[in-house]
C-alpha cells in the first residue's frame, strides 16, 4: 500500500482507493465475522462446561479481530487476505450451521 | 501493496488513530478521571462530612427505608468504598423501572444519618461517560467506544511494527523541533506506558464483550437469561407470601458475610420485597475487595438473618474475564498503585493529544501552499483544538457548575453535565471562528484559567477550600484542589509555548527556496 494518495492517472488513483476501500472493509467486517465465528466455535465445541467455553470464546475473539484487521493491510495484496479468511470463515460457518440447524447438533 | 510491511503499518497507524483519535481523547480524559471517581464524587459532595463507616452507613439506610418505604418493591444501598464516606440509597415503587432510581435516593454518612446533601452524580458522571458518552443512546455509544477501542488495539500493534528503532527511540526527547519533538513526544508516551496501553484496551473490550461478541451465547444457548443465569447465578426471585416479618438486624449479617470472605468488604445489598416473610437480603462483595472485581453474592433470609448455601465458585474462563474487568477499572488498587494507574492515564491521553497534532504538523511541510491549507487539513487542526482544549475547559465547568448551581435546583446532575458541554461548546466555537495559532492559545489559556477557577470557587462557596482543608487536615479535599491548580498550570504551561512558537514553516520555507 503507498503511503500516501498517488499522484498520476485518474486510473491509478481509483485502484488506490479501491485497494484501500477493499481492505478497510475486509478488515472491519471480515474482521468481525472471523472474530464472531471463533467465538461461537469455541462455545460449541470446546470440552468445558458450556459457560466457560462461551467466555473464552468471547475473550479470545478480539485477539482474532486484531489479527485479521493487521493482516487485511499487511499482506502485499488483497485479493490474498480475502481468500485466507474465506479459507477460514466459510468451513468453520457452514460446520456451525450444521451443527446448530442441522438436526444434528 | 507496494513499500514493505513497515510502510503499510505506519500508513495503517496514521489513518487508524487520526479517524478515531478525538474520541480515544474523550475516554482516555474520562477513565483517567475514572481513577479517582470516589474522590471526586466525595469533593462534589461538601455535606457529607464524617468517616467511613460501612455498618453504620447500612443501618442508617435500612432504618430511613422502614419508615419511608415500607412498601417498595425493592431497596438497593451502595455501600462506600474503602476512599468513600457516603452510602447511596434508593428504593424502587411497584410499577417503576429501574432508570427512574434518582427519584427515590438518600445519602446517608458515616454517622448513619441522612443527609441533606446537592444532588450530583459526582465522579460516576464521568466514569459513565467513559464507556456512555453524552446524549446517545447508551447502546450506540458503547459501540462507538468498542469500535474505538478496537482501532486502538490496531494502532498499539501498527504502532509496534512500524518502530524498528523502539528503543533508540525511547531515550529520545528533543525539545524545541517542531515535528521532531511531537513525535518523540509521542513514542515516550506511548512507550513508557506501552504494557498498561494494551492491557486496558483489551481488557476494555473484555468489560463490555457481552454486547460486543454475543455469539458464543448465541450458538451454545437456546437464550441470552439462560446464559446469564449460568454465568452470573440469576436465582429466582422471591414471591410475597402476603405475612409481614421484620427484617433481623443487617449488621450481623454483614458481620457473616465477612467471615465467610475472610475479612473482605461487602459493597451492595439489594432486598426485594423487604417486610415479607419470604423477603431475602442479597450481599455483595466489594468490587475493590480483589483483584477479580464481580464479587460473589450471598442470600440471607430477611427474616432469620440466616445464610443460604453460597454459590459453586465460578470456573477459570470466568475468572479470568473478572480479573481482567477487575485489572481494567482498578478498584482494588491501593494508593500507590492507584497513582500509576493515574499516571498512565495520563501518559494516554498525552498519547492522543500528541498523536493528533503529529498528522498535522508532519503535512504542515508538505503543505503546496501554507496559507491556505486544504480543506481536510483545516478540519483535522480546528478538530483538535476544540478537543485537547475543549474537553478539559468542559471538566472544568463541570467542577464548577457543582458549585455554582442553585441547591435544590430541579435536574441538578443533568444540568452539571449540561454545563460540561455547554464550556466544551463555547471553546469548540473559538477553535473554529480564531486564527488557528490565536486559537491554540485562547483556548489552553481559558481552559487553564477554568482550571484555576475550581478552588477559588470552592473556597467562595463552601466552607472547604484548600487552606481549610490543609489546616484541618482534609487530604482528599486539599489533593481535588492541588490537582485543579496543577492542571491550571500545565494548560497555561502549554498555552505560553504555543505563544512563543516561532513560525517554523515559514523558516523552513525560505530556506527551500534558497537552496
Amino acid at each position: 500500500m503507498p503511503r500516501s494518495t498517488p499522484t498520476g492517472a485518474p486510473g491509478a488513483r481509483l485502484a488506490h482507493a479501491l485497494d484501500v476501500a477493499s481492505r478497510t472493509v475486509l478488515a472491519a467486517v471480515g474482521g468481525y465475522v472471523a472474530a464472531a465465528l471463533t467465538a461461537a466455535g469455541f462455545a460449541r465445541w470446546l470440552p468445558i462446561p458450556r459457560v466457560e467455553a462461551v467466555m473464552t470464546g468471547m475473550l479470545v475473539s478480539f485477539a482474532v479481530y486484531a489479527v485479521v484487521a493487521i493482516f487485511a493491510f499487511a499482506v502485499a495484496r488483497a485479493s490474498r487476505v480475502w481468500f485466507w479468511t474465506s479459507v477460514y470463515c466459510a468451513p468453520l460457518g457452514l460446520a456451525l450451521y450444521l451443527s446448530m440447524h442441522g438436526g444434528g447438533a | 501493496m507496494n513499500g514493505g510491511l513497515r510502510q503499510s503499518m505506519a500508513w495503517l497507524h496514521t489513518w487508524v488513530g487520526l479517524l478515531l483519535g478525538w474520541l480515544l481523547f474523550l475516554v482516555f480524559v474520562t477513565g483517567t478521571a475514572s481513577y479517582f471517581q470516589d474522590e471526586i464524587t466525595r469533593w462534589m459532595q461538601p455535606e457529607v462530612h464524617g468517616q467511613h463507616n460501612i455498618d453504620a452507613g447500612a443501618e442508617g439506610a435500612v432504618a430511613y427505608m422502614q419508615k419511608h418505604a415500607a412498601d417498595a418493591e425493592q431497596w438497593s444501598i451502595e455501600l462506600p468504598s474503602e476512599r468513600a464516606v457516603a452510602t447511596t440509597a434508593f428504593w424502587k415503587e411497584k410499577g417503576e423501572t429501574f432508570a427512574q432510581w434518582r427519584d427515590h435516593a438518600f445519602l446517608v454518612d458515616g454517622d448513619g444519618k441522612k443527609v441533606d446533601a446537592r444532588d450530583t452524580l459526582g465522579g460516576w458522571r464521568l466514569y459513565r461517560m467513559h464507556f456512555d458518552l453524552y446524549y446517545l443512546p447508551v447502546l450506540w455509544a458503547r459501540w462507538a467506544v468498542g469500535l474505538a477501542a478496537m482501532f486502538m488495539l490496531v494502532a498499539i500493534i501498527s504502532g509496534v511494527i512500524t518502530h524498528k528503532k523502539i528503543f533508540t527511540d525511547f531515550f529520545t526527547l528533543r525539545f524545541g523541533k517542531g515535528q521532531r519533538s511531537w513525535l518523540d513526544g509521542h513514542n515516550l508516551t506511548a512507550v513508557l506506558a506501552l504494557p498498561f496501553h494494551f492491557m486496558i484496551t483489551y481488557t476494555g473490550l473484555v468489560t463490555l464483550a457481552a454486547q460486543y461478541m454475543p455469539w458464543g451465547v448465541t450458538a451454545a444457548y437456546e437464550n441470552r437469561a439462560a446464559y446469564y443465569a449460568d454465568a452470573f447465578g440469576a436465582d429466582e426471585a422471591p414471591k410475597r407470601s402476603g405475612t409481614n416479618a421484620p427484617m433481623a438486624p443487617i449488621a450481623d449479617m454483614l458481620k457473616q458475610a465477612r467471615e465467610t470472605w475472610h475479612g473482605a468488604e461487602p459493597g451492595y445489598i439489594f432486598v426485594p420485597i423487604p417486610g415479607d416473610a419470604h423477603g431475602v437480603v442479597k450481599i455483595i462483595r466489594a468490587t475493590g475487595a480483589g483483584m477479580d472485581t464481580r464479587g460473589e453474592t450471598l442470600t440471607f433470609d430477611a427474616a432469620t438473618g440466616v445464610m443460604h448455601a453460597r454459590p459453586p465458585a465460578r470456573g477459570g474462563a470466568r475468572e479470568t474475564e473478572s480479573v481482567m474487568v477487575g485489572l481494567h477499572a482498578g478498584r482494588f488498587a491501593p494508593l500507590l498503585l492507584r497513582w500509576f494507574y493515574f499516571l498512565c492515564g495520563l501518559a494516554g491521553t498525552a498519547m492522543v493529544g500528541t498523536g493528533l497534532v503529529l498528522w498535522t504538523s508532519k503535512r504542515r511541510l508538505q503543505l503546496p501552499d501554507p496559507e491556505r491549507p486544504y480543506f481536510g487539513f483545516r478540519l483535522v487542526e480546528r478538530m483538535n483544538i476544540a478537543t485537547i482544549a475543549g474537553l478539559p475547559f468542559g471538566i472544568a465547568c463541570y467542577f464548577m457548575a457543582n458549585r455554582l448551581l442553585p441547591f435544590d435546583v430541579a435536574q441538578r446532575p443533568n444540568w452539571e453535565a449540561n454545563w460540561l458541554f455547554i464550556g466544551w461548546g463555547v471553546l469548540c466555537v473559538v477553535a473554529i471562528v480564531r486564527p488557528v495559532k490565536r486559537a491554540w492559545v485562547e483556548t489552553l489559556s481559558v481552559a487553564a484559567a477554568g482550571f484555576f477557577a475550581v478552588p477559588v470557587v470552592d473556597m467562595m462557596t463552601t466552607d472547604r477550600g484548600l487552606f481549610t482543608s490543609l489546616w484541618n487536615g482534609d487530604l482528599v479535599y486539599a489533593s481535588f484542589d492541588l490537582m485543579m491548580l496543577a492542571l491550571a498550570g500545565l494548560l497555561g504551561f502549554c498555552a505560553w509555548k504555543v505563544h512563543n512558537r516561532k513560525e517554523v514553516v515559514r523558516v523552513r520555507r525560505k530556506k527551500e527556496a534558497v537552496a
